[in-house]
């Protein structure tokens, strides 16, 4: 035995998960602070929210694929997904009059489209790489086949209320984000679901042979995957008051790389939804920094990419070092 | 199609073995010198002495039968032979020369060829180019290779051995026993004395191993020594010029055929005289707890198995039996074909989930694989297959879920800092403590045993057999499967003993013997 020289005054009570999210919300208050003191308009409740809304939109498409790789799956048609449910949206909107059609043909579609995945991936023993790939294609080629050409636009104001409305404030995609944040938190913590979900992430063999019904708990996974990707098809319909096709295939590497920011390992088993709303502000705040400091557009993927690696990095060192010494 | 040499003797022909004792030959006569001395070989892996001064000779022309049971070094031996292993003590010595063996390519060039069960024929290239495999060079002409010499080369090795192969055929056409036998030529070509084979007849039918033994006769009159690792009775007394028995990583004896019975073999192999095991407090069981009635699946053959409440049964049987699937078929992780499983009186629960629920445990054999997830925690691991019943609402509260790990830790003295800590960094025991407490959490009554006690220290082993005694008298059905045959006759209370996939005894009370089951165990 050694006396140790130093006190160790590492917060032993805050757990791994802890860590990473306290982490992630200090860097994030750091380029804040740092943006903030190159141009004080950085800080303005304006800019702070316009942000918040942006990262919000992210966020929706990528919670559920949050949900999908923690289970050990992944989808690559949230996008897709996202392109086809806001187009039916639209002509539902647009046909009807009533706003509510849309919500529930979107939220429809894109649950629709998120069992599809799954029933591939369980009855045909597909790959979830290639049945959400292949889902990707099929969902885009239906929005073009469905739109024709033409470009929806024009939302009653009912409808815009989605993505351009303040409740309390602060505006609604903000609002319906903390719900969504939420109710996945709960899902994986404080349901026998999520705990599922964590241990197939970690090991689908050991899952199934210990009793957990393997197939209709990644269906549900992927179902949730299509709601989340359906509500964020009407956050963007009501805020871009258009749909067309293409609109949503350009979120899908932004979407998991907030995951991947978030601190969620693409191999399954670990991370949480408070990671990937960090991931997605953090990736929107390094946006809107590089415009400020007017750094030209074709730099902004290669900063990227680099923040994603960084983050993927920084944890796997930590994760080696915290089982090295373990 | 390729034909064997079917069309020259009458399959099945007996007579065909006898060329071993004829006059002709005098194998393995003490005047002459070993061709392949093994010499003091002794080899340890951590936690393991797995050869323990081995020395075994090896004369031209014979076949030098190993015969030992599973984990009894024979693997080890072989993969020192052939330079996959070093040894850490001993020598190798061909024709009285010391050599130094370090890697498989040095055995070749010595002459020593191995044919492993698992065979290393390139599917999609046809006979000749895998007799020949890396050393086309031999037949190049202008830089490339002179395709008909090698195909030429290729035939005159098969005819040498008997064979009309076709030399273009490709050998993922080939039969399991064909493409030993283009093994066998590939080992010839590279001029081999020594040709070392283990277990051959394993995955080839009855007139196939009749065929390789032509062949095998074939070489030895040709001189080439074979080496020939088996646990068949019959070949072994069959081929056999001298037969080594290796126990526990030790030789027993060698001897030469008609020296020794089958039984005094078999005697060798286990080691202890019969009967000489701890006795069994008998135990009174209950009502069946499961009843599979000619189940049948991709490997397994008319399983029948009666389980009552409050007895230990073993499943016994040599690795390779079928014994893991016969637990995985009942415990609805493979599909069964035809047949029918009633478990707890009930016929209903036909999944696996379904199974769990009534109260069915596995312990599967590789627990890091199958069992556990390494990188989550103690809590994570030893709920997981109670979720359903600890929260019927669907609801989790981790407070009580660290209520009940805690308590599951204390009750199975799992040495670990807390309910968090991830079970990777557990040891081998406490990892499969974590399992067992995972089912005891379930509320399982029947459980699936597949060997539980390996790769845990000796402590471990002491307590899993004290909870199996617990779980028992609690009356719980429970299974075991292990390849320690005293561990098996010292917990069960009886014994079902598989061969080839199927159920080939029953033993009970006194019959249930180390002996017994490996007379059952091994072919007859």
């Amino acid at each position: 035995m050694t006396i140790p020289a130093t006190l160790d005054i590492r917060p032993s009570s805050l757990s791994p998960d802890a860590a990473a999210l306290l982490g992630r919300f200090v860097l994030i208050v750091l380029i804040a602070g740092a943006l903030t003191a190159v141009d004080p308009g950085f800080a303005s409740v304006s800019n702070l929210l316009n942000m918040l809304r942006q990262a919000s939109l992210l966020f929706l498409v990528a919670s559920g694929l949050t949900l999908v790789i923690i289970g050990g799956g992944l989808d690559l048609s949230v996008g897709a997904n996202l392109t086809l449910s806001a187009c039916l949206a639209a002509a539902a909107i647009k046909t009807t009059g009533n706003p509510w059609y849309g919500v529930a043909v979107a939220i429809g579609a894109g649950t629709l489209i998120g069992y599809a995945n799954g029933l591939m991936i369980n009855r045909l023993q597909l790959p979830p790489f290639l049945a959400t790939f292949g889902m990707l294609w099929v969902a885009q080629g239906i929005a073009y086949w469905f739109m024709a050409g033409q470009t929806i636009y024009g939302m009653p104001m009912s409808f815009r209320y989605f993505g351009t409305g303040f409740f309390l404030g602060v505006p609604l995609p903000i609002w319906i984000t903390l719900v969504v944040c939420l109710a996945c938190s709960i899902l994986l913590h404080r349901t026998t679901f999520g705990r599922e979900a964590y241990f197939m992430g970690a090991n689908q063999t050991a899952a199934l042979l210990s009793g957990v019904p393997v197939e209709r708990r990644r269906l549900l996974l992927y179902v949730l995957s299509g709601l989340t990707a359906g509500i964020a098809s009407l956050v963007y319909l009501a805020r871009l008051n258009a749909a067309e096709p293409g609109i949503g295939e350009p979120l899908l590497l932004p979407a998991i790389a907030a995951v991947l920011v978030g601190g969620t390992s693409l191999f399954g088993g670990n991370g949480n939804i408070g990671g990937t709303a960090l991931g997605a502000i953090l990736l929107t705040i390094i946006v809107n920094g590089l415009n400020l400091l007017n750094v030209a557009a074709t730099w902004h993927p290669f900063v990227n990419g680099a923040v994603v690696l960084v983050a993927i990095i920084a944890d796997l060192v930590i994760s080696r070092r915290r089982s090295g010494s373990g | 199609m390729m034909h064997g040499t079917e069309n020259q003797d009458e399959q099945g022909d007996r007579s065909l073995h006898t060329p071993k004792g004829s006059a002709s030959r005098a194998p393995g006569s003490e005047a002459d010198a070993p061709l392949l001395r093994l010499v003091g070989i002794d080899k340890s892996f951590p936690g393991v002495h797995a050869l323990k001064n081995v020395s075994l000779d090896v004369y031209a022309g014979e076949v030098h039968v190993i015969l030992g049971q599973n984990g009894a070094g024979k693997s080890t031996l072989i993969k020192t032979l052939y330079g996959a292993y070093a040894a850490d003590r001993g020598y190798i010595e061909i024709e009285g020369r010391r050599v130094a063996v370090a890697r498989p390519a040095d055995a070749s060039a010595l002459g020593i060829a191995v044919i492993f069960q698992e065979f290393s024929l390139i599917p999609y290239l046809d006979i000749a180019q895998n007799i020949f495999l890396g050393r086309e060079a031999a037949f190049s002409r202008f830089g490339l290779v002179d395709s008909a010499a090698m195909h030429a080369a290729a035939r005159t090795i098969l005819d040498g051995l008997g064979l009309d192969y076709d030399t273009h055929a490709y050998a993922a056409d080939l039969g399991v026993a064909q493409q030993q036998m283009v093994e066998i030529a590939k080992a010839l070509s590279q001029n081999a004395r020594v040709l070392v084979m283990d277990e051959p007849t394993a995955a080839i039918s009855e007139r196939e191993s009749d065929r390789l033994f032509q062949t095998i006769a074939r070489l030895t009159e040709k001189r080439v020594a074979i080496v020939y690792i088996s646990h068949r009775m019959k070949e072994v007394q069959m081929l056999g010029d001298r037969i080594t028995i290796l126990r526990d990583g030790a030789v027993v004896t060698s001897v030469l055929r008609d020296q020794k019975s089958q039984a005094e073999m078999v005697g060798a192999m286990i080691g202890r005289p019969s009967g000489s095991q701890l006795a069994r407090t008998p135990r009174s069981p209950g009502e069946p707890v499961l009843l599979a009635r000619d189940v049948n699946t991709a490997k397994l053959s008319d399983i029948s198995i009666e389980i009552l409440a409050g007895e230990v049964v073993g499943l016994a049987g040599l690795v390779g039996s079928g014994r893991t699937e016969v637990v995985r078929a009942l415990f609805g992780a493979d599909p069964i074909a035809s047949g029918e499983i009633a478990l707890f009186g009930s016929r209903a629960l036909a999944t696996l989930d379904r199974r769990v629920r009534a109260g069915m445990a596995l312990l599967p054999e590789d627990r890091k694989r199958e069992g556990l997830a390494l990188p989550l925690d103690v809590r994570d691991n030893a709920t997981v297959a109670s979720l359903w019943r600890s929260f019927t609402s669907g609801w989790f509260s981790p407070a009580k879920a660290e209520r009940d790990t805690r308590g599951l830790i204390a009750q199975l003295g799992i040495a670990a800092h807390g309910t968090r800590q991830s079970v990777h960094t557990l040891s081998g025991g406490n990892q499969q403590k974590v399992v067992l407490a995972k089912w005891l959490a379930a509320g399982s009554r029947l459980f699936l045993l597949d060997e539980p006690t390996r790769g845990v220290d000796v402590g471990a082993k002491a307590e899993i057999y004290r909870l199996i005694d617990q779980l028992v008298d609690g009356g719980a059905g429970v299974v075991v499967i292990s390849s320690e045959l005293p561990e098996l006759v010292q917990l069960c209370d009886r014994a079902y003993v598989m061969r080839d996939h199927r159920i080939v005894g029953h033993l009970a009370g006194d019959q249930l013997t180390e002996r017994a089951i490996l007379e059952l165990a091994v072919h007859q």
